[in-house]
């Protein structure tokens, strides 16, 4: 089972504690009608399914209740570090470069 | 709720009578009128807890609290609550038929508790309070002592969660 750290409780808590919710920083548009069928589509449906680092949402739901954001692995499953609703992606050119 | 209390050497399980429970969010900042409203203070980090008396108070989420109150005083808080109101805006539901509380006790306690809950229990100081799971179901652990907890569940889920807990007492008690 993963450990997961919430930013929000502080702790570092299995995963039966919490629920994936798809990735991270993908902001709603603000005028929904102005987008064509093809913008709309891709605001939905169309994610990056990135093989590595990847910023995505998680609800701690058996424990705070909150969304938070974590970067996690998709090859490795590692977590590098999970952050706050609202907050910035962390800068992981480093991580990147390290392979 | 008259139901039998099971026992062997090292644990027992109980169904303790019922309090009054209320689920209250407020703004962290105004804590102190909560506080002021409920007649204890609040503890301001998640897991913390807080007790006096019949009153208890413990954070289970970043503006989320837990209360406890003796059944009679009910009204009385949902009404110190309601002058609180018009200086802070905040919610106070009153869940106290929404659980069942189990307690669950003796030196064997916390490793009962593995069969359906993935914590670490050594992690959660005695007074503390999480909201966690069990076996699928949501539940609140709070930790009265090193040997007692009590496991509040919702009352859909407590046949599940109470039968869990007899079956893997029984099977304690056989020696597995
Ligand atoms: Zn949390």
């Amino acid at each position: 089972m993963l450990l997961i750290h919430c930013p929000y409780c502080d702790d570092t808590l299995p995963e039966l504690e919490f629920a994936y919710a798809g990735e991270a920083h993908i902001d709603r548009p603000k005028d929904p009608s102005a987008l064509s069928d093809e913008e709309w589509r891709d605001f939905l449906f169309i994610r990056t399914n990135v093989k590595g680092i990847h910023a995505e949402r998680w609800r701690h739901i058996n424990g705070c209740g909150r969304f938070f954001n974590a970067l996690r692995d998709t090859v490795s499953d590692r977590f590098f570090t999970t952050y706050k609703a609202g907050e910035a992606r962390p800068d992981t050119t480093e991580l990147e470069a390290a392979g | 709720m008259n139901a039998p209390v099971t026992s062997v050497d090292r644990v027992s399980i109980a169904v303790l009578p019922p309090v009054a429970r209320f689920n209250l969010r407020i703004a962290p900042v105004d804590l102190k009128k909560a506080s002021a409203a409920f007649g204890l203070t609040l503890p301001g980090k998640i897991g913390q807890g807080a007790r006096n008396g019949d009153r208890a108070a413990y954070c289970i989420g970043p503006d989320e609290w837990l209360l406890h109150a003796a059944e009679n005083d009910q009204d009385a808080v949902v009404a110190a609550f309601e002058v609180a109101r018009a200086e802070t805006p905040h919610s106070l539901v009153v869940i106290s038929d929404r659980e069942l509380t189990i307690e669950v006790k003796g030196p064997a306690a916390a490793e009962l508790l593995t069969v359906g809950c993935p914590l670490d229990l050594s992690c959660i100081a005695v007074g503390r309070a999480k909201r966690t799971v069990f076996d699928y179901a949501q539940v609140t652990l709070i930790r009265d002592g090193e040997d007692a907890f009590r496991v509040e569940v919702w009352r859909s889920f407590f046949p599940h969660v109470h039968g869990l807990l007899k079956n893997a007492r029984r099977e304690f008690a056989v020696g597995f």
